[in-house]
């Protein structure tokens, strides 16, 4: 102690000080940062919900009304979620064209994902709703495939078809096709039924059912399914089957009987 | 070759080997005078009498692919877990049936190639039918002596229609399901007897656990087995009565003109058949039919979205479909006449074309025997029914699949229904009048060139400045062909009074029957052939105007 203290003069012992002083705020910093970003995370939340609702402003307003509360050409948003943002917003089916048919259809979205998320935390802050699914919720893991095929075919087939190539409605709305569609937009839409479609939440088809649900349609539907056989045709059971049975079965079939009558024996003439 | 010169030397007069089999075979079966007779039996040559061809053969094709499949498939619907190879199904129940299935399509050696052959010829064995039987019918082939042999087949194509339908429905599937259980539906909606029938057929309450055993019986052996009878009976009245021919030069009433059967058409028949098989069997390699394991098992809990039934059955589902949803309830029992009426549609559009043949014969009262085919446009009025009938049918079918229509070109499914209402009263009225204005137009066309010739496109340039086009005249065999058709003139019934001022009493088909034959054959009906004294008078002066 007096070695330090008969330096505590030395020209350079500010610096040391002041050395200590910011290693002792850089660890103090460290070491309390979580919480610090917690905080920090909570003014990004407002900010994203101030950037939210300036793009609600612009994109939504219009038909939802000022403060999301519906109007005459839009339905209310408090307590839709920000699922049901994510949902519609990245399949491009929101914001929808003033003069659409009987249903929006899916189109090429225009939004960032940032955006979408300030949108969705926008909207959430409305009123409490089914949150974004994360990964582990629609993922691939842990999911029965077969028990998914027997909820699909009870719950989703009579609309979606047996392997959801879509499906008319009534008056011009249709079930869309599910080829194609990320798992995480089935599990939104399950979880908040867009347009025609009823909503699944997790009291009808647990989380797990969903994850089955999604798995299924991977299996019978997707990038790898394994298809034997041939040509799906569609997948669309009869309709097509018969068309191409008539014009490629026996189309073919006539043509090989006009071939083969055209080419007739010549009777020699004795 | 020494064996046989030592053998006809030991052994004088005693005849080779194959000679011997053949005898021994003669005289016990008698094969030897039948194929004598029928070896040079002469076949016509026409892509289109190969069209019954492509049904026989699909036929056996069926037939053939059927066996292979009955080896594997278990009718049966008794519940199993699944454990095959297919995963999304592992470990759901299901019948042994639909079991059965998927272990033919994944684990037996060839099984699904050889299903899906199976149901695509079944698809073209019925299309074919369908085809055979329009053009025996716009060429006037039914008529005396075939109309027995039209309703054989007829019935072979009423026949294959169930046949297919109960063979869709034993992989005991959801489609196929949803299908017997529409099915259910139209029997329970006859009056009085719909539930008995439905208890009787299922044993008990829909689906029970009989319907696979015992549509199993009946559509590996009951159907094919009077089908089967049925193509013979109509192969031997095709032999007997002689194979139709269009009209031509040197081609009469009284003869055939073609190729003897042996040895051109048994080649051609025999590689025709082999086509037919590569085909059906290229198509089965390529495309997929009925993928049960996307499907799934039935459960009368689930149902999918496109349900149809195969093709064939489409006119019935469309029927259905664009039936307002009608019914009465009085005194406690209801009467369905949303499923009921088209059901008694159903057999009605069947039944309108198997008759035909009988109203025209009657209309026409004409007894001779017909051999020569008619050209289409020669009968107006036929053809305009005909064309009628197909309109119906077809109106039918999009009604059958107006789900999928409204999907895939973005209309509303209540639009297409109502479009398919419309046309099926609109649809034939519009479809009778456009043919035969287009029948008439066609034998104007004959007719004109019978007496004028063809257009030969060069203009040429008279003396005095009027232009002209060149007809160049008709060989001698076109204007048979133009002119060997028999016009019939409409039936009179008389004058209304007989000699003595009485009036003469009519009967009321009589009146019917005129009233008939003037609309098929009076002056708006048909354009009166050429003549002789017509085309002479022409051809006769020079310059045509």
């Amino acid at each position: 102690m007096k070695k330090l203290s008969a330096r505590r003069r030395h020209p350079l012992a500010a610096l040391v000080v002041l050395l200590l002083a910011l290693a002792c705020t850089g660890g103090l910093y460290a070491a309390f940062a979580p919480a610090e970003k917690a905080q920090a995370d909570d003014t990004a939340q407002s900010l994203a919900i101030d950037e939210g609702k300036k793009l609600y402003t612009v994109g939504c307003a219009s038909c939802h009304g000022t403060g999301g509360q519906g109007g005459s050409d839009g339905p209310s948003l408090v307590g839709v979620g920000a699922a049901a943002v994510d949902f519609q917003v990245s399949t491009g089916r929101m914001p929808a064209a003033t003069s659409q048919g009987a249903q929006v259809p899916k189109k090429k979205n225009i939004y960032t994902q940032a955006q979408i998320d300030q949108l969705a935390a926008y909207i959430a802050s409305l009123g409490a709703g089914p949150a974004v699914p994360t990964k582990e919720q629609y993922g691939p893991e842990g999911a029965d495939i077969a028990k998914g095929g027997e909820l699909f075919r009870t719950n989703c087939a009579q609309c979606h078809n047996f392997t959801g190539k879509g499906g008319a409605l009534t008056k011009g709305k249709f079930a869309p096709s599910l080829t194609d569609v990320e798992p995480k937009h089935i599990y939104e839409a399950m979880q908040t039924g867009p347009q025609n479609m009823p909503s699944f939440p997790d009291t009808t088809l647990s989380e797990q059912n969903k994850k089955d649900i999604i798995a299924y349609l991977n299996a019978v539907n997707g990038d790898e399914t394994e298809n034997p056989g041939g040509l799906e045709l569609g997948g669309l059971g009869p309709v097509s089957e018969g068309l191409f049975g008539w014009i490629f079965g026996l189309g073919t079939l006539i043509a090989v009987a006009v071939w083969v009558a055209a080419r007739t024996a010549k009777a020699k003439k004795s | 070759m020494s064996t046989t010169a030592s053998n006809t030397s030991r052994s004088r007069g005693k005849a080779p080997g194959g000679e011997r089999v053949a005898d021994w075979a003669d005289g016990r079966l008698g094969i030897y005078t039948l194929a004598k007779s029928n070896m040079r039996k002469i076949f016509p040559d026409h892509w289109s009498f190969m069209l019954g061809e492509v049904c026989l053969y699909s036929f056996i094709i069926i037939i053939l692919t059927g066996v292979y499949l009955t080896l594997f498939f278990h009718p049966s619907m008794n519940e199993v877990e699944y454990h095959g190879s297919y995963v999304p199904l592992q470990g759901q129940l299901m019948s042994e049936a639909f079991n059965s299935t998927l272990h033919i399509s994944f684990d037996v050696r060839g099984g699904l190639l050889i299903r899906q052959i199976h149901h695509w010829a079944a698809v073209v064995f019925i299309a074919g039918m369908f085809v055979h039987m329009m053009r025996v019918f716009f060429t006037g082939a039914f008529r005396k002596p075939r109309e027995v042999n039209w309703l054989f087949g007829f019935l072979l194509f009423v026949l294959g229609m169930f046949t297919g339908f109960t063979g869709y429905s034993l992989p005991d599937d959801l489609l196929s399901g949803t299908g017997v259980r529409f099915m259910e539906g139209a029997i329970l909606s006859v009056p009085i007897v719909g539930t008995y029938i439905s208890f009787f057929l299922f044993g008990g309450e829909f689906p029970g656990g009989d319907f696979v055993a015992r549509f199993y019986s009946i559509h590996i052996l009951l159907l094919p087995g009077i089908m089967l009878g049925l193509v013979v009976g109509h192969l031997i009245l095709v032999f007997y009565h002689k194979h139709t021919q269009f009209a031509g030069p040197g081609k009469t009433n009284n003869n055939v003109v073609g190729m003897p059967l042996l040895p051109v058409y048994m080649a051609k028949a025999g590689g025709f058949f082999f086509l037919v098989f590569g085909v059906i069997a290229f198509v089965a390699a390529i495309a997929q039919i009925n993928p049960i394991w996307a499907i799934g098992p039935y459960r009368p809990d689930q149902v999918s979205t496109g349900a149809q039934p195969d093709w064939y059955m489409g006119m019935a589902e469309g029927l259905i479909r664009a039936m307002p949803g009608w019914e009465i309830n009085l005194w406690g029992h209801t009467l369905v006449l949303g499923v009921f009426i088209p059901l008694v549609l159903f057999g009605v559009i069947l039944v309108a074309i198997a008759a035909y043949p009988f109203i025209e014969a009657w209309v026409t009262g004409d007894k001779r025997e017909h051999h020569i085919l008619d050209r289409p446009r020669n009968a107006p009025t036929r053809t305009a029914f005909g064309v009628a009938w197909l309109t119906v049918y077809f109106v039918m079918l999009i009604g059958g699949g107006n789900d999928i229509f409204a999907t895939h070109f973005h209309l509303s499914i209540n639009a297409v229904t109502w479009f398919v209402r419309i046309s099926y009263f609109v649809g034939p009225v519009i479809a009778f009048i456009v043919t035969k204005r287009i029948c008439l137009g066609l034998q104007r066309r004959d007719k004109d060139k019978v007496l004028h010739g063809r257009e030969t496109g060069t203009i040429k340039r008279l003396p005095h400045g009027e232009f002209i086009e060149v007809h160049e005249p008709l060989s001698q065999e076109q204007l048979h062909t133009l002119t060997a058709h028999d016009q019939y003139k409409p039936l009179e019934l008389g004058p209304a009074v007989d000699e003595n001022g009485v009036e003469r009493k009519v009967r009321a088909t009589q009146k019917v029957r005129a009233k008939l034959s003037e609309a098929y054959f009076g002056e708006e009906s048909q354009i009166t052939k050429p003549s002789v004294e017509e085309y002479k008078e022409i051809t006769s002066g020079h310059g045509h105007h």
